[in-house]
């Protein structure tokens, strides 16, 4: 657990980093810091290992104070990844990631077999360990820099910012390897961002800060969704903070009637349009291929071979938010569910997704309420910006 | 007069390709030596003055105002005037010249050194440092190895200079190729002063030569690779 405690932060030059943060970052928890630039969000993680150091107040990790503790060997004990991953471009990628094993005095030999371990864990090929960091992707590179941080196993772990500065794509995939990396090795995590649909996705409590380095909100990201504390965090959240909430509820309760898909196989003429104006076809694998419009039926063929229109078939594992766009781009107003092999399972109708949407937000709602009364008191320390605070930059 | 310039040519092909004017004490190959000795020396000192100032003004930031004049003081620096000074004050020794010659190549060394420290990406110093690398790590881990090629650029330039302003040596009676160029100004022997500077301007380009080819080996395993297999296979 880190723990910020009256902890203040004012730059010789007079700007006030962070003001009077009293924070707690649970153990084995993502903790997410998000607001726009200069909000003191990165100033507040890089005092977690004393790459600032702190005005005043008290930072401890694990009960321990930093600041009685060796800077260097507090380093070593807290995994750091930033943006661009800063490699060392001279050194190749196994001896990027032996770093701070090699610090810790480790000898070289176990050094190297723990970072070709590494290189496994996040997910890139042996052989990539005798490159050079120039000679890799940017994702790539990204990726060594989290395996970089996790080589001695440190119970902590800092990122600034980690998947700044990669296209969109490669970014979901690596949030993706971080969720199953950190289910699989439950670190101490505080994660810095901008953006964000990025915290939503990857945070377990979310601290929302505003220029100035106030503190305004910190909660799980449902609550903070259901029941911004603020004007700031509602603009902050944007306008689709509603839909930004369905990302968090899986498909997994919502109730699928049985379906009577079409295989591809069978002949066009024997199809009625007893099932309704669309019907939905699957492979022989039991696979969705598509809606088939029983109306402008061709003369002859099997389904297969007749115009279809797309089906994005929707997994338990999905969220509400997809089956809720899927609902929009299905003709017939369903959305088709498959089990874990892409095999339809059933089908979910339009107006079943809508209502549990609406259960689903007024639920979190009511989570937020029970809960409002302590966030308020936390935060009638400051009410006077809440209401007019107006941020200089939104974020990107 | 082209006659006259093939007559001086041929001539010093003579001078520079006859056995007796290699021999010697004010044979070739002594001066040769000579003027090596003294340049090495020199650039040595420099090197042993100049590299930890560089190193470090470029690992604190601080004193950056040193680095860069003393930048535009070694180009205005009068050589002659300096080994003539310490000459009147410290009498007939080497003491002047190896002064002159060194003062010539510390700021080249200096600059360069503080231009390379400078260039390393702050980003991976701060990952250096937030790795948990102590000072002396990061400047001896990171940043040294990332400024070399600079330092050795420095380290060049350097000796370049000393080679060819080592003449100084025989303005001040001593040895080298320069005592050619004084020697055959005042018996008016154009061909021996021709012979001298075109011997001092090869062994400057054979050492600067030499060095590059250094520096290469130095660096191969890091352009080899650069250079085969450097396609990322995957993209992310």
């Amino acid at each position: 657990m880190i723990q910020f405690e009256a902890v203040h932060k004012r730059f010789p030059n007079g700007t006030t980093a962070v003001h009077d943060l009293t924070l707690e970052m649970p153990e084995g928890g993502v903790t997410v810091l998000v607001g726009s630039s200069g909000c003191g969000k990165t100033t507040t993680l890089r005092m977690i290992n004393r790459m600032v150091e702190p005005t005043s107040g008290t930072i401890r990790v694990g009960g321990k104070d930093v600041l009685a503790q060796d800077a260097a060997e507090l380093r070593r004990s807290i995994g750091y990844v930033i943006q661009q991953a800063g490699l060392f471009p001279h050194r190749t990628v196994l001896d990027n990631i032996a770093t701070v094993p090699l610090l810790l005095g480790w000898g070289r030999r176990r050094a190297r077999a723990r970072a070709a371990e590494l290189l496994e864990t996040v997910g890139l090929a042996a052989d990539t360990g005798k490159r050079f960091p120039h000679q890799l992707s940017g994702g790539q590179q990204q990726r060594v820099g989290v395996a970089r941080a996790l080589a001695a196993d440190p119970p902590v772990l800092l990122m600034d910012e980690p998947f700044g500065a990669v296209d969109p794509v490669v970014r979901t995939q690596l949030q993706d390897e971080l969720l199953r990396l950190q289910k699989e090795l439950s670190k101490t995590i505080v994660f810095v961002t901008h953006d964000i649909d990025e915290a939503v996705r990857l945070g377990d409590r979310i601290a929302i800060f505003r220029t100035g380095g106030h503190l305004v909100q910190c909660a799980p990201p449902a609550e903070l969704l259901a029941s911004p504390a603020d004007d700031f965090v509602t603009d902050f959240l944007g306008s689709e903070r509603e839909l930004k909430l369905l990302s968090l509820t899986s498909l997994k309760d919502v109730p699928q009637t049985r379906a009577t898909p079409l295989r591809a196989d069978e002949p066009v003429s024997a199809v009625s349009g007893d099932g309704g104006r669309w019907r939905l076809v699957t492979s022989a694998a039991g696979r969705p291929l598509g809606w088939l419009d029983t109306d402008a039926l061709p003369a002859t063929g099997t389904a297969g071979e007749a115009p279809l229109t797309p089906a994005r078939a929707l997994r338990d594992t999905d969220s509400l938010l997809s089956a809720l766009n899927e609902t929009i781009a299905s003709p017939s107003g369903c959305v088709a569910r498959v089990d874990a092999d892409g095999a339809v399972t059933g089908v979910t109708a339009r107006e079943e997704i809508h209502a549990r949407a609406a259960a689903a937000h007024a639920a979190a709602g009511a989570g937020a309420a029970r809960t409002a009364d302590a966030t308020r008191t936390a935060h009638a320390e400051s009410p006077s910006f809440a209401t007019t605070a107006t941020p200089t930059e939104r974020p990107a | 007069m082209p006659d006259t310039v093939y007559e001086l040519f041929k001539n010093l092909g003579v001078w520079l390709t006859s056995g007796e004017q290699w021999s010697g004490a004010d044979g070739i190959a002594h001066r040769l030596a000579e003027h090596l000795q003294y340049s090495l020396l020199a650039t040595l000192i420099a090197a042993v003055i100049g590299l930890p100032l560089g190193l470090l003004i470029g690992h604190t930031g601080r004193g950056a105002f040193v680095a860069i004049n003393l930048a535009s003081f070694g180009r205005a620096l009068p050589t002659v005037g300096l080994v003539v000074l310490v000459f009147l004050a410290s009498g007939l020794s080497m003491w002047p010249v190896y002064v002159a010659l060194v003062a010539l190549a510390v700021p080249a060394i200096v600059t360069n050194t503080y231009a390379g420290m400078t260039a390393v990406d702050p980003d991976v110093k701060d990952a250096a440092r937030g790795q948990g690398m102590r000072a002396h790590q990061v400047l001896f881990q990171v940043e040294l190895p990332l400024a070399l090629p600079l330092i050795m650029t420095g380290l060049r330039l350097a000796l370049i200079q000393v080679v060819a302003t080592a003449t100084i040596a025989a303005y001040v009676s001593f040895g080298g190729l320069g005592r050619y160029v004084f020697d055959g100004l005042a018996q008016r022997d154009l061909v021996q002063v021709l012979g001298g500077a075109v011997l001092v301007a090869l062994v400057a380009v054979v050492l600067d030569l030499a060095l590059s080819g250094l520096q290469r080996a130095l660096f191969l395993p890091h352009s080899r690779l650069r250079s085969s297999g450097g396609t990322p296979t995957r993209p992310a």
